[in-house]
């Protein structure tokens, strides 16, 4: 039974029931039924044709569906009689699902919730579990969801930004229940990439391979986080990396700069380092000057403030921090850092312990204290 | 079984024996101290009587409505009296002496000089639902 096969399968099987007339919300259910129904019958009975059985199932299914409803007279046309198999579907079905499910109607918790079940594959169970959710509260957003797009035209061109902040908030979220998130976001940007050419789509596929190939070394057996510099470099996906950069490579060459490139950029700065001592932080600078033009965003400005604190030392980094709102998130924690690189270990300490307090997850919180603690610990000896 | 939650809290408990904030212990103490935790938590999930638990930011607000048509009115960042809750678990055991037991237990938590902290936590059941046979 191979669930990869299976969940690769669903975003073409949902657009043929679309393009044979189905809408949108009644066919992701049959989808979702059929997915269910192989996963009980093909280990005993695999098909021959996998995606001509789940189009027969999810079809049949929606027609019970269908026939079963109070509406069911004014669908009996559609549903009289069981269509010929329509066309392949084109890459563009997928496309469009993709811009479906990431609608800008949508709130994001909807869009990626609706993208890993339509286009996905997953079990509404699944997901609920990585989003530490009961699984009746995430059926309950994806069908609301569903209602939320259920009047968009299949065939309206859609934003491609709009989806790529989705996959990217998918990847942010990391992985827990028994679905990894982050390699699933992986896996649906790059299913995007073979659907469209788009510089930004390559930028953001690039950025989820440079940022995965650092997992395993991103924390230590305990669960703490291992920042960046301390990172054994021997443990880094080198296949991943090499994957990553040449992807941004050839994105890069084609002159359409984006967020997503540049910040794979720096990434793949930091890949190409053999040591944290060697990484080309002048570049970086240029890279967060690049990213600045390009987003204005107040979170650039503070990780620029960081690699101007490398580049050119951390009077000049403080400098460049100073000129930030102080109430931004992290803005304490990278005051603290610079301090310590000026050898302030007393106000390194202080800072680092306020971070932690005003830290917005776990690991971030008890890594600053961890942190506060180690200079603490110093200055007493 | 009966659910309790054992509540920690940044201000409002009596203060612990062991009472030294963590940003003044080594990180090794830091260390056991995160170790015991987990280890807790784990083994309550393996005897079967881990419900849930969650730590909480520092930060915080009192909202109450204030009429139709109005926006809800906000009172905060919480004043320094004010009881601060820093944590929870919930735990579902066989008996009151049960869930004393767990939460002194998770109180000896070491700390400063990997010794414990003697944290007070409180316990506090909860209201159950009916039960099906009353009579």
């Amino acid at each position: 039974m191979n669930e990869a096969l299976l969940r690769s399968l669903t975003p073409s099987v949902l657009a043929i029931l679309v393009r044979r007339g189905a809408d949108f919300a009644a066919a992701e259910d049959a989808v979702q039924d059929a997915l269910v129904e192989a996963v009980r019958v093909w280990p005993a009975d695999p098909p021959r044709d996998a995606k001509g059985w789940l189009v027969t199932v999810a079809w049949r299914r929606f027609l019970d569906a269908t026939r079963a409803e109070a509406a069911r007279r004014r669908r009996e046309d559609l549903v009289d009689e069981e269509p010929a198999p329509g066309p392949v579907p084109s890459v563009d079905d997928t496309l469009q699902l993709y811009f479906l499910c990431a609608h800008p109607s949508l709130t994001p918790s909807s869009a990626v919730a609706l993208t890993l079940r339509a286009v996905g594959g997953l079990t509404t169970r699944q997901i609920a579990q990585a989003y530490l959710v009961p699984e009746a509260t995430m059926a309950q957003r994806i069908s609301r969801a569903k209602r939320t797009v259920s009047g968009v035209r299949f065939d309206q061109p859609g934003d491609v930004a709009t989806v790529l902040r989705v996959l990217y908030l998918v990847f942010n979220e990391g992985y827990s229940g028994d679905v990894d998130l982050a390699a699933e976001a992986i896996r649906l940007t790059r299913r995007l990439a073979a659907a469209i050419d788009h510089p930004e789509v390559a930028g953001l596929l690039a950025l989820m391979l440079l940022h995965h190939a650092r997992r395993a070394s991103r924390t230590a057996p305990d669960g703490s986080l291992v920042p960046l510099a301390e990172q054994d470099r021997g443990r880094w996906d080198t296949g991943s990396i090499a994957e990553g950069v040449e992807i941004l490579q050839a994105a890069l060459a084609r002159d359409r700069l984006g967020e997503f490139q540049a910040q794979a950029a720096i990434a793949a700065l930091h890949a190409d380092a053999p040591t944290a001592e060697e990484t080309d932080w002048v570049q970086i600078v240029e890279w967060y000057d690049e990213l600045t033009g390009l987003t204005d965003s107040p979170v650039v400005r503070l990780n620029r403030a960081v690699a101007v604190g490398e580049a050119d030392g951390p009077r000049a980094g403080l400098a460049a921090l100073s000129a930030l709102d102080d109430s931004l998130p992290r803005h304490t924690a990278v005051a603290a850092y610079l301090h310590e690189r000026d050898g302030d270990l007393a106000t390194a300490a202080r800072l680092y312990a306020e971070a932690a307090r005003k830290a917005h997850d776990l690991a971030e919180r008890d890594h600053l204290t961890r942190q506060a603690a180690r200079l603490n610990t110093r200055r007493r000896r | 079984m009966a659910k309790y939650l054992l509540l920690k809290h940044y201000r409002g408990a009596p203060a612990p024996v062991n009472d030294v904030p963590m940003d003044q212990w080594t990180p090794e103490e830091i260390s056991a101290h995160m170790q015991y935790m987990h280890d807790f938590a784990a083994r309550l999930e393996k005897t079967g009587e881990f419900v849930d638990g969650q730590a909480l930011a520092p930060e915080g607000t009192f909202v109450r409505y204030d009429g139709e048509g109005r926006p809800p009115v906000t009172d905060g960042p919480f004043a320094e009296t004010k009881d601060l809750i820093a944590g929870w678990m919930v735990i579902d055991v066989d008996s009151y002496e049960r869930a004393v037991e767990l939460a002194g237990e998770l109180s000896a938590a070491p700390g400063a000089g990997g010794k414990p902290i003697h944290e007070w936590l409180e316990v506090r059941p909860f209201l159950a639902a009916p039960p099906t046979i009353t009579e």
